[in-house]
């Protein structure tokens, strides 16, 4: 692979390229995105790999700002009759578009925070390099006699703003992931990493993590639905509790699609709960700036179960009159902003502690298909999966029939007995965040399914 | 485009493989939307690339490039090649494929009105009025609206000798009205939640979807729900509405059926199902009336998973999934279909681009419309009526799911006597379908677009189509998703 999809100096080249297109045609102010991936995956199931690929792929953006009006136009064509087509299509469209009194200004030069996240050796791994992780690792599943499935995938990617006010950000970083899941007869279980530097992703252990709850979870029982007290697992909290942060945002509270519409300032969750957002966490991963180049700052979203802050866009903080915190997405769009590297306060306890002090619980390890079932309550439904446990007298008896959870993300987090060291999760329904396991009371299992 | 395909393919095929397909794609959409009186998005982009499969050794290679020069595709097939000889570290079976012939055709699905024609502050300005005529209603917080078109041309040439040539044009429009009161938010969408209506056609489909016409019931109706009894807990009999049963459709049946998942090929992400191989041609899956074809035809309609050829250049067919009750069909690949001893595949591979691999998806998978008028399935002493989908879960087997909708209204003897909020039903996939007692007549049945639809890993999005229409089961439990 390449050191970059695309290097600083080339998009440098690439917006000049598009501002004096811009020119033109009398047009001064115009803001370029220009993205890039060269990511690989090796994926396999039934004990084999079965599904190998590889793509690259670039993509340039175009924003005129004209008289108070803005649109966008992209293409994966860099070449110049590609950049000069996409600079006509952007102001050809913009110029179609009502102006719009709230439009700002193209955002002026700022300075993001200093994260380091491209390792060259993780951009050049090679297919052989995946291929024996994977090989190792369903070589650790099959020897318990369990079938594996799962993926590792490694890559790199860009991300750039640049734009005439004289923002010229940009933005790089490497990506690996590995995720498995052990089957046996009528059990499973998974795990999931994921890092800047593929030698942080220890595969064999994950595997053998996986394994290990496939093990212990064989001939599940099939526990009532009620409410139990749950030991969730990181990635169990990341999945669920990571789909409320889209509400911390001042654009959702104006829409009025936000649960924080009349909470802000309130005590909502436990005295335990204190949650930032903070790109610079050396667990966190993503560009220091927003969708308009604009630096991220950390913001404290809830502090001690009190909601604090909130993210605000360029278009947003104009209209409330505070300073806006980077976390605006590219406009044109219609939501705003969101917080987008997440990091919840941990506690001194573990998983294990937090076991050895249940009486009578559940221990989930991941939970799948989360929807949301109420925006205001906050109420999601989801299920179990690959690894879902009943705790008897603070240690764990058997696995269970997967459940189905209709729960509220506020009564959750008001629920919190205990937490543990906060860790980079990965999960599926959520996007990577730094989160504790959780031990929550009364959580709310409203159906059992079959297996 | 077709030189480009073709060169790619010999530039992996001279390698000695043991097959190799290619689909060089070029795409070209537009995506409008309005909120609160203003434009909210308003986008095109275009995108072209290539993506090369490639069998050897016994194992898949893939490799997808956008530097369609020469040397790129040069690049891109030594990539695939050497994936696909790295796969032999762990590898079990060579892959066999079931047969298939040679193809060569040109396919450019119907539509009437090229949407890249209309301008767009004409796109616009239809937005922009149902925009004015939702926030007419007072208590409207957010009127939200949107269209979006897809152009899309893929040049699928292969080994066999294969050069298919396809154009699809697709389309979605839609809107929604949000209130929030007291604590609630509450939101009703028309003609469906998530965007709209998507289907396989021009800008013809927002004309005939009739946006301004529906816009100051739906606004309405979003503010009369905070006003409207919560859903009764318990076990009645539920009528659904089209649209929502076209999701039922696809999660119930449609998911379960993909015989890749029945294979364990998705065990890590999208999951298994509860389909087994013993239970083809066994399992009741539904009651005598349920009738389920998966059917990629346009003698089908013109739905989001209509084609000529599937994406690995098997033309479109229409498999029996469900017939008179009894489970008799998965869908499947060259490669799933070889494994369990079928002699052709039913043709349901698709790729969400030419960066991605193709999967085993769903085409359009029907209900087949009943026999039944509109009166006749309502006609019954007490039901819950739930239209417009706001909430969907179901396990990685596709046995418990729950719903919830936007709206709900208590029957009574055939007629709607209350407005109920927060509506939901959850229930055991078979058991759900085999609860199936009246489908209406086939001048109730619309063919969906669910657009959204997520698959693989990397993760693919597509779109499938769903054709219901409106039908009733019997005593299904409701209102789960509030209880506790």
């Amino acid at each position: 692979m390449p050191d970059d999809v695309l290097s600083r100096a080339q998009c440098e080249s690439i917006f000049g390229q598009v501002a004096d297109g811009a020119r033109t045609h009398g047009v001064s102010d115009v803001e370029v995105i220009l993205a890039g991936e060269d990511h690989a995956l090796t994926r396999f199931a039934n004990n084999a790999i079965h599904q190998n690929v590889a793509e690259r792929n670039v993509y340039l953006s175009v924003r005129p700002v004209i008289d108070g009006r803005t649109a966008r136009a992209s293409t994966n064509r860099l070449d110049h009759q590609g950049i000069r087509e996409v600079v006509d299509a952007s102001i050809a469209i913009t110029r179609l578009t009502e102006p719009d009194p709230e439009l700002l200004p193209l955002a002026a030069v700022g300075e993001p925070g200093p994260v380091r996240r491209f390792y060259q050796v993780t951009a050049n791994a090679t297919p052989q390099e995946r291929a024996r992780a994977v090989a190792e690792a369903i070589a650790a599943v099959e020897e318990k006699g369990q079938t594996a499935a799962g993926i590792y995938s490694t890559g790199g990617s860009m991300f750039s703003l640049m734009n005439t006010a004289g923002v010229s950000a940009w933005h790089h970083e490497t990506m690996a992931r590995f995720s498995i899941t052990a089957m046996a007869a009528d059990s499973s279980g998974w795990a999931k990493a994921s890092a800047c530097h593929h030698a942080e992703l220890d595969s064999l252990q994950l595997a053998r993590s996986a394994a290990q709850k496939a093990e212990r979870s064989r001939v599940p029982q099939a526990a009532p639905p009620g409410r139990y007290t749950v030991v969730l697992e990181p990635a169990a909290v990341l999945d669920l509790v990571g789909q409320m942060f889209g509400d911390f945002s001042a654009t959702a509270i104006r829409d009025g699609r936000s649960f924080l519409n009349d909470r802000i300032g309130r005590k909502i969750f436990g005295e335990n709960i204190t949650i930032h957002d903070d790109v610079c966490d050396p667990l966190q991963s993503g560009a220091p700036f927003d969708g308009e180049g604009v630096p991220r700052r950390p913001l404290t979203l809830v502090d001690h179960g009190v909601v604090r802050e909130i993210a605000y866009s360029r278009q947003a903080a104009a209209h409330t009159g505070v300073p806006p915190t980077g976390h605006g997405f590219p406009l044109p769009n219609e939501i705003g902003e969101a917080p987008a590297n997440i990091v919840i306060a941990g506690g001194d306890s573990s998983v294990e502690e937090m076991v050895r002090s249940t009486e009578h619980g559940i221990l989930v390890t991941r939970f799948w298909y989360i929807r949301e079932v109420d925006p205001y309550q906050k109420i999601f439904t989801g299920m179990t999966r690959d690894g879902t446990f009943l705790i008897e007298g603070g240690e764990v008896t058997s696995g269970v029939r997967n459940f189905r959870f209709n729960q509220s993300l506020i009564e959750l987090l008001s629920n919190v007995e205990a937490l543990s060291t906060p860790v980079r999760a990965s999960g599926e329904e959520s996007a990577d965040m730094v989160v504790p396991a959780m031990k929550v009371r009364g959580f709310n299992f409203t159906e059992v399914t079959r297996f | 485009m077709k030189d480009l395909a073709l060169a790619a393919l010999d530039s992996v095929a001279r390698r000695g493989v043991t097959y190799a397909d290619v689909r060089a794609i070029e795409t070209r959409d537009r995506e409008i939307s309005t909120k609160n009186g203003k434009a909210g998005h308003v986008s095109s982009s275009e995108s072209m690339g290539v993506g090369i499969r490639v069998l050897a050794f016994g194992c898949w290679g893939f490799a997808a490039t956008d530097d369609l020069t020469a040397e790129g595709l040069e690049l891109a097939s030594s990539l695939a090649l050497d994936i696909a000889r790295a796969g032999t570290a762990a590898h079990k079976n060579d892959v066999q494929l079931a047969p298939e012939g040679k193809h060569e055709a040109t396919w450019v699905s119907a539509f009437r009105i090229d949407p890249f024609t209309i301008s767009i502050d004409r796109q616009l300005a239809v937005l922009l009025a149902v925009d004015a005529e939702l926030r007419r209603q007072k208590g409207v917080s957010m009127a939200e609206a949107s269209m979006t078109f897809e152009r899309r041309r893929q040049v699928f040439a292969s080994t066999l000798g294969s050069l298919i040539d396809q154009t699809r044009y697709t389309a979605g429009a839609g809107f929604s009205a949000l209130s929030y009161k007291d604590g609630e938010i509450m939101r009703r969408s028309y003609p469906n939640s998530f965007g709209g209506q998507y289907q396989l056609k021009g800008y013809e489909l927002v004309e005939e979807l009739k946006l301004l016409e529906n816009a100051p019931r739906i606004a309405e109706e979003a503010v009369a729900l905070h006003s409207a009894d919560q859903c009764p807990e318990g076990e009645f009999d539920l009528i659904l509405d089209s649209s929502q049963l076209g999701l039922q459709i696809h999660e119930s049946i449609g998911h379960p059926i993909e015989l890749d998942r029945v294979l364990g090929t998705e065990a890590n992400y999208a999951g298994m199902s509860f389909l087994t191989l013993d239970q083809l041609g066994r399992l009741r899956y539904g009651s005598d009336i349920v009738n389920v074809v998966c059917d990629a035809r346009i003698e089908h309609g013109p739905g989001l998973g209509t084609f000529a050829y599937d994406d690995e250049g098997v033309a479109a067919q229409s498999t029996d999934i469900i017939r008179n009750g009894q489970f008799v069909g998965y869908m499947t690949s060259r490669e799933t279909a070889a494994e369990v001893g079928q002699t052709r595949s039913n043709g349901c591979m698709r790729a969400d681009g030419w960066g991605r691999l193709p999967l085993i998806r769903m085409t359009n998978v029907s209900l087949e419309p009943g026999r039944q008028s509109l009166d006749e399935v309502f006609d019954v002493d007490r039901a819950i009526y739930m239209e417009t989908n706001r909430s969907w879960s179901i396990d990685d087997k596709r046995y418990n799911f729950q719903f919830g909708c936007e709206i709900g209204w208590e029957i009574r003897h055939g007629k709607r006597i209350r407005m109920l909020k927060n509506p939901s039903y959850s229930g055991i996939s078979t058991e759900f379908w085999n609860a199936c007692t009246a489908i209406a007549g086939p001048e109730h049945w619309t063919l969906w677009g669910v657009p959204n639809c997520g698959k693989g890993q990397p993760e693919q999005v597509m779109g499938t189509g769903h054709g219901a229409s409106p039908a009733r089961f019997r005593k299904i439990k409701i209102g789960s998703a509030y209880a506790g």
